[in-house]
């Protein structure tokens, strides 16, 4: 637990740091930007205005484009969802607060009512409790997948496209390999070796995922080794070290982060699969995908009452299918904005 | 001369990748003990009587080069394991699972294709009008819908609602009757076209009843991406000059996008339908699960479950060699089409 909010700490911080890093590394690119010999400061305003010009417009833009808005408040919607959760729905046990209470052991669910707002599904598990905690359990599967990949995508990719020549060809000989096999089944295969439970399936995807990262982060790299500005570091004697991290890397952010908005609902979504199958979270444990297979029974009622289980089916999967939407309709909204052949089209 | 070139470049990236899917399966296999990697050898339940024999003649208590040694040698003489889920070697079981799969997916690839072709071309040529909005909207939906969400819900409303219309499984059990009887002929094993090769229509017609759910989820999960490649090349290639010389020289819209537009942005959807592939393999596995279709993803899972591994990694075996012959086919495809890549 303490682990897992460390190293959500880091991601956090990271991503909070890199815009820092952008303009940091575009700083330097420009030496005396406005001619004259001034400050630091002044320099350092020059410099941004062509960047705030830009950031404006790709706000102006933002705003224009309807689908990134939903996907915001979407977004912005379960965030607070998972930080509230213990007031939304106070644990019992707040050392144990991802167990779903249960109301009795009956198999049949029963409808809402006073006691659970969402009603109880197979085995009394409440469904109210499970979604909301569940929530959590997605934002931690979700940031720390894709926060390891990105870790793991960044040094690979880095390299890789650096340095070019057989380090390169190694790595992207690897990730081909797992390229090869779809990201679900591979996981599927590496919790099965592990043994099933919310950690494997967690460690399952970081090991799928990170090639998509190490991948993207190289073609950019690529890209960016051609720029003058590259050029200009080496010939002024930079280390190797320096501009990769000062200059070539802060100019891959903006694709990382799209890309990343993209992962967080599929990483999400393959890992309640994962759940689905019933190699995920352990029984009771709250987990969107793990509460559709509580429903898998109860999807037909008695005859004439065709929905009568319907809560146990609909309301887990709603949440799921609206929190992907929501990183789904960012990232895309995003793509579109931050591609230079698209954006001023 | 390039094309030779060409398709011997790609034919030698190939293997790598194929040794890079043995290895990690062979990495995978160190998790369990020497009796658990034992079934891997099995060839018939006889022989788990004596698995101690079996440790002994592949070396499964020697270091870890020489197993590997022995395993590969077994799996390229195609002996995969058994698979206890099932009841059957791995590689019966893989080519007894495959038509069911094959089935699922000469429905689903084609539509899948068509419908997300025409409406990346239509959210391209509006785009960010109102239909621009909505296509995109829905096929953004459709992308983050759970596959087993979206199955189960379909099933409440198609099997529930309207008892029985198109029921899980298969065959029902009167289709399944003529299969299993002496006088069908089972040419392919996918049922639909031995239907119709012993002119039995009530089977094609039960076979496709069954279809109909299973397909229609597999296609909207995968239609997004096929969409969003589309729109993306076709604004591309309307911000073309060889396109404003056609509206110059005085061509209608139509002329413009179907002549000239969408031929040329066609050819990076062309380059995406390997990846399609693999994200229906995936699609499969959920869907078929669901829908207790019993194809490969619906055995893989069985056996995931169970804890059945040789199944899991023939399964994932088989799956990477088919994907990657999938790919070498695109890009050969891709080649032919497109000079540019050859003589590049």
């Amino acid at each position: 637990m303490i682990a897992t909010l460390l190293f959500l700490a880091v991601v956090f911080s990271a991503i909070l740091c890199l815009p820092v890093l952008v303009i940091r590394g575009r700083m330097e690119k420009i030496p005396g930007g406005t001619g004259e010999k001034t400050g630091r400061w002044e320099n350092f305003k020059a410099n941004l205005r062509p960047q705030i010009k830009e950031l404006k417009f790709s706000l102006k833009r933002l705003r224009k484009s309807p689908l990134s808005i939903a996907g915001i408040t979407i977004i912005t919607f379960f965030a607070i969802i998972a930080v509230l959760a213990p007031v939304l729905a106070p644990p019992a046990d707040p050392n144990r607060p991802y167990n779903i209470p249960r109301d009795g052991f009956s198999q049949t669910p029963k409808p809402p009512n006073e006691n659970h707002p969402f009603g109880t599904t197979e085995g009394q598990f409440d469904i109210y409790y499970g979604v909301i905690w569940g929530t959590r359990t997605a934002f931690t599967v979700g940031l720390m997948v894709v926060g390891a990949s990105i870790l793991v995508g960044i040094v690979l990719g880095a390299l890789s496209g650096y340095f070019g020549g057989i380090i390169d060809e190694i790595i992207m000989r690897v990730t081909d390999v797992f390229f090869a096999v779809p990201a679900l089944i591979l996981a599927m295969a590496f919790v099965t070796a592990m043994g099933p439970g919310l950690d494997s399936v967690m460690k399952a995807l970081i090991l799928v995922w990170w090639p998509v990262y190490a991948r993207l982060i190289r073609g950019e790299v690529l890209q960016a080794k051609q720029e003058t500005y590259v050029e200009a570091a080496r010939a002024m004697g930079a280390s190797n070290f320096r501009i990769i991290t000062r200059h070539v890397l802060p100019n891959t952010i903006f694709s990382v982060l799209v890309m990343a908005s993209l992962d967080l609902g599929a990483v999400v979504l393959t890992a309640a699969g994962l759940s689905f199958i019933g190699l995920g979270a352990p029984l009771g444990y709250a987990d969107w995908g793990q509460m559709i297979s509580f429903s898998r029974n109860w999807i037909v009622g008695p005859p004439g009452q065709p929905f009568l289980y319907w809560y146990t089916v609909l309301i887990p999967g709603l949440f799921i299918f609206f929190f992907v939407l929501g990183w789904s309709l960012l990232g895309d909204a995003v793509r579109d904005i931050l591609d230079p052949k698209l954006r001023r089209k | 001369m390039e094309l030779r070139a060409y398709i011997v470049r790609r034919l030698l990236l190939l293997i790598p990748v194929l040794v890079g899917v043995i290895l990690i399966i062979f990495a995978l296999l160190q998790f369990f003990s020497p009796v658990q990697r034992a079934a891997l050898y099995v060839r018939s339940p006889q022989q788990f009587r004596n698995l101690d024999q079996i440790i002994e003649k592949y070396h499964l208590n020697e270091p870890v080069y020489v197993q590997f040694f022995y395993w590969i040698s077994e799996v390229l003489k195609g002996n995969l394991g058994w698979s206890k889920s099932v009841n059957m070697p791995v590689s019966d079981a893989l080519l007894r699972f495959l038509p069911a799969t094959l089935e699922l997916l000469i429905f689903t690839v084609p539509l899948t294709i068509f419908i997300g072709i025409k409406l990346g071309i239509t959210s391209a040529i509006h785009r960010d009008k109102p239909v621009d909005h909505v296509t995109r909207g829905l096929a953004i939906a459709g992308y983050s819908l759970p596959a087993f969400w979206l199955g189960l819900m379909l099933l409440m409303i198609f099997y529930g609602f309207f008892t029985g219309l198109f029921p899980p499984g298969r065959l029902g059990l009167d289709a399944e009757m003529v299969v299993s009887s002496a006088s069908f002929q089972n040419y392919t094993y996918i049922h639909t076209i031995d239907g119709i090769l012993n002119l039995r229509l009530d089977v094609v017609l039960d076979a496709l009843r069954h279809l109909v759910l299973p397909v229609t989820t597999l296609t909207i999960i995968n239609l997004a991406f096929i969409m969003r490649i589309m729109r993306s090349s076709m604004l591309e290639t309307l911000n073309k000059d060889y396109i404003m010389m056609a509206r110059a020289k005085g061509l209608d819209e139509k002329t413009v996008i179907n002549k000239h537009a969408r031929r040329n942005a066609l050819i990076p959807a062309v380059t995406v339908s390997g990846y399609l592939v693999a994200s229906l393999m995936a699609g499969a596995v959920l869907t078929e699960t669901v829908f207790n279709y019993k194809g490969l993803g619906w055995w893989s899972v069985n056996a995931a479950v169970q804890l059945d591994v040789p199944a899991v990694l023939g399964f994932v075996l088989f799956i990477g060699t088919v994907i990657v012959i999938t790919n070498l086919i695109v890009d050969l495809l891709y080649a032919k089409i497109d000079p540019r890549i050859r003589l590049g």
